[in-house]
């Protein structure tokens, strides 16, 4: 695509812990654009957090992100800046979501100070002006009577409440980039929606590209222009949305779309995938998803397949690409045999 | 919160009752009486008499009832010491003894959490190191050592400050005001220095500790998230938290001071309650040694009072109920 | 099931150090009546060797009575070692029980227990002590033990409480309870292993205090007297005429200062090992906590 907003090529975050190392993030590559959303799609233990917390650079001993990834973002590559050039990036052209409102905010300030230091820090506002954007932003996120609200502590307010003003932290600089890690997942249904709509109207407003990570194809399906699906630390589907669903390649992605309680169905249970993510100190040599693959074969146990291209702009990385009359022949998982 | 008040108020009366009672239970169960001592001028009937007139032939409640009424009052008996009512003589010496305790703590605190807040901030390189293990060090020192040393130090080895005392106890009503301040500075810097290395050295390693706790938090991960500089989620977003136990430390803080007042005041020669104390112990003045026990209780608890009702306060969590 | 050498290993350089200078030192005064080439109380030569400065024949020196300093520190050692070590034990114990109690009963006997911690433990230790043994003045050592051990062991309740009320919180205590045991066979066999990595840590900790303690005392002479003279008493015997035989305090002040520093080293590597977060955290975490149901509860 041409000239995107952030461009990500084999990223690799190791951690170098006592039981070894854990290949967290294997060789991840994508691209965002500006003004899209795109999803990122796994089980918990795929890597789709740590993808998002290494492009802001949060990743801490005993993690690092590996020498030769590159991630380009605005014409600069992330791995090249400088500390402080770092830091002007986050919570500026790029910011970030998290799962839990409760936690991820301070107990001990007032939101509006939170949402306040934001300005402070990157408009070198001062304290009064600081705090008329944070009374603004609390008003575009939808929250009523914003100017008491800015003077309360997170634990005053609903957890819904809670997540917008993460929001609404994360948009005070109208970042090009705003990553959202599970940004729904910790909430209540009925909010959940509200929380995505306020997310897509801010989209809209600003233009900002969202990287919504998830692991709720529903949420994919409402939200999203284009998926990324990552297993075992790596990118095994890519695609605009509506052909994933309408045309899931990788075994893993119909397993998740096959998990998806849909209206009509008359199915008893929901089906789920067997077996669980491998430890990620420990990563299969062949495909990472052949043992709980109704297809695999003995060269899915031996080799590891690249990405192919199954059609314009869909990815998948699957022997099945090379050779699909093996879709014909399904079997008990192997996990599941044993 | 007015009823959290309420509550640690009832708290430490009951906490003053429970000290008083140990305190008039140790005395019974001492062998001997404060009227046992040797003295040519006590015989057998003097003795008895002043046992009587003391209520010591009462049934033990009545003595506990006696007691606990003088004490609330403000009696709580006589020296045979100093020969003066017990509250008198710890009235004279305590203001001493809270002088060096409050500077100490102020001082400790100060530099305390300063030196807490560097440590962490520098963890991984060498001046946090350091900075680590000199503070274990002077943690490791015992009280009387250190005073000691410093004694033999600066005022024997290089005569610069006096070996004792508070004041000089010639020159001092013949000096000027300036003078005489500076007299007073110079009595208090040895034996507060004893205090503030001791209680800073732990301070530090409880603020180290407290910020440790609260760095690998959500919250921390989202200041950093926002740009913001490793100093100010250290210094502004982590301390802020781990202010909240520094404040119980604080409550904590007055029973070590206390404790730790009476060996420095011994060989400093500060006319503490310390001292008073430890005078008190060779010639057996109980009501002396049992009163300094039941102020300094009450000092602690209402120390730890005034801690938690700080902690309340600065907790936006309690604070807004 | 890494062996005792690996583990030993991992530690760094100054926790090695550290324990083996400990376990030197236990050894010698444990060896002492085996190893000192005096004893304690000998007087060599009531003339001659007064207030010797340390040479080859009496390498720390002689005291004013003619005694030989090295025997004396060895044995003087063993004393505080022995005080020490036996009183941390003793407030191990009954803390422990303590704590398993309150939070095992719950309900009003915990309320009351704790209370009860909350006054003893606004009785700074030392005024404790100084007016118990004023009071019962002179006190023989096994005593001065015990006094130590039954002033020490309010923060290991405090602390064993908040482990046992934490595990008791876990599934397998309801478990157990719902299959009908009882609450001491729950103290003991759920609660006691959990709550024993922390008390085993605070414990090695106290060790350190307790000898300052005792030093202290003894110092101030109201603690261990002689024959049994500990580290303290020698050091307050060396203070007496300091500037002239510097050796008589350097030696035992010195060893109480290493003894009190090593512990203190190994102390800190045990907590960080079992439970980085343990670090006075529950302790304070404890009075906090009981802060917020106070406040929860006052509604």
């Amino acid at each position: 695509m041409a000239n995107p907003l952030l461009s990500i090529e084999n990223l690799r975050t190791y951690f170098y812990t006592d039981a070894g190392v854990a290949r967290a993030v294997d060789g991840v590559t994508f691209d965002i654009s500006a003004g899209e959303t795109v999803g990122l799609v796994g089980e918990s233990g795929c890597g789709k957090s740590v993808t998002a917390l290494s492009i802001l650079r949060l990743i801490s001993s005993p993690g690092r992100i590996e020498p030769g990834s590159r991630m380009l973002f605005e014409g600069r590559d992330l791995m090249a800046l400088s500390d402080s050039d770092m830091r002007k990036v986050r919570g500026n052209r790029i910011a970030m979501v998290f799962q839990e409102p409760m936690t991820a905010l301070n107990p001990v300030f007032t939101v509006g100070d939170q949402i306040a230091e934001v300005a402070r820090i990157h408009e070198r506002a001062s304290k009064k002006a600081a705090w008329k954007r944070a009374v603004e932003m609390l008003e575009l996120v939808g929250i009523p009577a914003p100017e008491e609200r800015a003077g309360e502590y997170p634990h005053q307010l609903s957890g819904g409440m809670r997540q917008r003003v993460v929001i609404a932290m994360a948009l005070v600089m109208k970042p090009a980039l705003v990553i959202a890690d599970e940004p729904t997942t910790a909430l209540d249904v009925t909010i959940q929606a509200q929380i995505l709509d306020l997310l897509k109207d801010l989209q809209q407003r600003f233009g900002t590209s969202i990287l919504l990570i998830t692991h709720d194809m529903g949420v994919v399906a409402e939200t999203c222009s284009r998926v990324i699906v990552m297993y075992g630390g790596e990118v095994v589907e890519q695609a605009p949305v509506d052909r994933i669903f309408a045309n899931p390649h990788h075994p893993y992605t119909e397993g998740l779309l096959g998990a998806m309680p849909k209206m009509g169905d008359d199915r008893d249970r929901l089906q789920t995938i067997p077996g669980t993510v491998p430890p990620p100190t420990n990563w299969p040599t062949g495909c990472r998803f052949s043992d709980r693959c109704r297809y695999s074969w003995e060269r899915t146990e031996r080799a590891h397949p690249p990405l192919f291209e199954i059609e314009p702009g869909h990815l998948s990385r699957c022997f099945l690409a090379e050779e699909p009359q093996r879709r014909l022949t399904p079997h008990e998982p192997l996990v599941a045999k044993s | 919160m007015r009823r959290l008040v309420a509550v640690r108020l009832l708290h430490a009366v009951v906490v003053l009752l429970v000290v008083a009672t140990v305190a008039f239970l140790l005395i019974k169960l001492a062998p001997g009486d404060p009227f046992s001592y040797e003295s040519t001028s006590l015989t057998a009937e003097v003795r008895a008499q002043l046992r009587a007139q003391a209520g010591y032939d009462r049934p033990l409640l009545e003595q506990y009832g006696r007691f606990l009424g003088n004490a609330v009052r403000g009696d709580l008996g006589y020296s045979q010491l100093l020969r003066v009512p017990v509250t008198k003589a710890i009235a004279s010496r305590l203001p001493n003894t809270l002088l060096l305790m409050s500077l100490a703590l102020s001082l400790s605190f100060a530099f305390g959490m300063l030196l807490g807040v560097f440590g962490v901030r520098h963890r991984d390189a060498r001046a946090g190191r350091v900075t680590d293990r000199a503070t274990l060090f002077v943690y490791s020192l015992p009280d009387f050592w250190l005073a000691l040393m410093l004694l033999l130090l600066f005022a024997y080895w290089v005569p610069v400050l006096p070996a004792g005392g508070m004041v000089d106890p010639v020159m001092h009503p013949y000096m000027g005001p300036a003078e005489a301040l500076w007299d007073r500075l110079k009595h208090l810097i040895l034996p507060l220095t004893t205090l503030t290395l001791l209680l800073t050295a732990y301070i530090v390693r409880y603020q180290r500790a407290a910020l440790l706790e609260a760095l690998p938090a959500d919250y921390v991960r989202t200041a950093r998230a926002k740009g913001v500089s490793e100093g100010a989620v250290i210094g502004r977003h982590a301390f802020r938290n781990a202010l909240l136990p520094m404040i119980t430390l604080a409550g904590l803080a007055f029973p070590l001071l206390l404790g730790g007042a009476v060996f420095v005041e011994k060989v400093f020669s500060w006319p503490g309650m310390g001292m008073l104390v430890l005078t008190a112990i060779s010639v057996r003045d109980y009501p002396l040694i049992m009163a300094a026990v039941m102020v300094a209780a009450a000092m602690v608890t209402l120390g730890n009072l005034l801690a938690d009702i700080a902690y309340a306060w600065a907790d936006p969590r309690i604070r807004t109920r | 099931m890494t062996s005792a050498r690996a583990r030993f290993g991992r530690l760094d350089a100054g926790t090695r150090v550290a324990l083996v200078v400990l376990v030197v030192i236990y050894l010698a005064a444990f060896l002492a009546p085996v190893i000192a080439p005096y004893g304690p109380t000998e007087q060599l030569d009531i003339v001659g060797l007064k207030n010797q400065a340390p040479s080859f024949a009496h390498p720390f020196g002689t005291d004013r009575f003619s005694r030989d300093l090295l025997s004396r520190v060895l044995y003087g050692t063993l004393v505080s070692l022995s005080v020490a070590t036996l009183a941390v034990l003793v407030s191990a114990v009954v803390g422990t029980l303590y704590g398993l109690v309150a939070a095992t009963a719950g309900g009003v006997v915990d309320v009351v227990l704790m209370r009860a911690l909350d006054a003893l433990l606004s009785i700074p230790r030392v005024l404790l002590l100084i007016a118990i043994l004023a009071l019962w003045d002179p006190v023989p050592l096994w005593m001065l033990v015990v006094l130590l051990g039954i002033t020490g062991w309010f923060e290991v309740a405090r602390l064993v409480r908040a482990e046992a009320l934490a595990a008791r919180e876990r599934e397998y205590v309801a478990a157990a309870r719902s299959l009908g045991a009882t609450g001491v066979r729950i103290m003991f066999r759920h609660l006691l292993p959990n709550v024993l990595a922390p008390v085993i840590v605070t414990t090695a900790l106290n060790v350190g205090n307790v000898i300052v303690l005792e030093a202290g005392l003894s110092f101030v002479g109201i603690g261990a007297r002689e024959p049994a003279a500990s580290l303290g008493t020698m050091f307050q015997d060396g203070t007496e005429a300091f500037a002239g035989t510097w050796w008589g305090a350097l030696f035992p002040g010195g060893v109480i200062v290493t003894i009190v520093l090593c512990f203190n080293v190994v102390g800190d590597a045990l907590r960080s090992s079992l439970d980085p977060r343990q670090l006075g955290a529950a302790r304070l975490g404890t009075h906090t906590a009981h802060l917020r149901v106070a406040s929860a509860t006052a509604e």
